[in-house]
């Protein structure tokens, strides 16, 4: 019978006060992940596979999918579980590989701003877009747009 | 007991010179779990830069239509492939992670549920490669 090792990280008694992050960090990538693969998939086979694919995507296509409400909380939804998803995960990576106290601090610090940075923005993009922009030439808008 | 189970090299305490036995290291344990790390961090710089390409429209049609006009020449069209292989890949390997967690006989079927991830893998790959790569392709000369 093989001897495991024991782990390199040192043994911590468990908290007994207070919320456990760490359990709920690890529930939050079981949960995300499973809504995000129904997103994605979706995302992806609706902009790739449907129609003409990539060839279709210009200001005119998302022009249409984003004055749809329907399109915008599926695309807000992903974008906010996708990128805590993906920080949580980075920070993960950075807490195995980053052994100096400084660096990975600065990672962590670096990981967090991108993902708020990211969030605020793409949440403000997709609630405060206008499909039909005054003054856009009218082939490039889409179809429903006064323009045309 | 309590003290050597600080700061322990595994490396040190074992005269093997290859990994083996009940170790988890080697195979398709290891394998899967690096594949998920490497996906997931490929994944990540993409979804940085694909809000910021995105969030163009709130710029102007030609700013967006500009960018993403980029996306659509052959080397990209095969990053795209590439993007959607990690991703179908992270998806499945992370429903065989939930499966190892929470079923009852999931660490037993660890290994063969592997290749149902790599097997449904392949299927998607097959499904979206040609459709993809022939819209790419046909858009050259546009």
């Amino acid at each position: 019978m093989t001897t495991i090792a024991a782990p390199r990280t040192p043994a911590r008694p468990a908290r007994r006060k207070g919320v456990n992050w760490e359990k709920w960090g690890w529930i939050y990538m079981r949960v995300s992940g499973v809504i995000l693969l129904v997103l994605i998939f979706g995302h992806l086979f609706v902009n790739l596979m449907v129609g003409d694919g990539i060839k279709a995507i210009d200001f005119a296509f998302v022009g249409g999918k984003l004055s749809n409400p329907f399109w915008q909380w599926w695309d807000v939804a992903m974008l906010w579980l996708a990128l805590i998803h993906g920080g949580n995960g980075m920070r993960t990576i950075v807490n195995d590989y980053a052994t100096g106290r400084t660096i990975r601090g600065v990672l962590k610090v670096a990981i967090l701003a991108a993902v708020t940075i990211l969030i605020i923005l793409g949440t403000l993009v997709v609630f405060t877009f206008d499909p039909c922009p005054a003054g856009a030439p009218a082939d490039l808008l889409a179809s429903f747009c006064p323009a045309n | 007991m309590t003290a050597s189970l600080t700061r322990t090299s595994p490396l040190e305490s074992t005269t093997s010179k290859r990994p083996a036995g009940t170790l988890y290291r080697g195979r398709e344990g290891m394998w899967s779990w690096v594949l998920h790390r490497i996906t997931g961090v490929a994944i990540f710089f993409f979804l940085l830069v694909h809000v910021l390409d995105t969030a163009l429209v709130r710029v102007s049609p030609e700013a967006y239509n500009a960018v993403i006009g980029t996306y659509k020449n052959p080397i990209m069209g095969l990053g795209e492939v590439a993007l959607v292989a990690a991703i179908a890949y992270h998806a499945y390997n992370g429903i065989r992670i939930i499966l190892i967690d929470f079923w009852s006989k999931g660490t037993k079927y660890q290994r063969p549920m592997f290749w149902i991830v790599i097997g449904l893998w392949v299927v998607t790959m097959l499904g979206f490669t040609p459709r993809h790569l022939i819209n790419v392709f046909s858009e050259m000369g546009h």
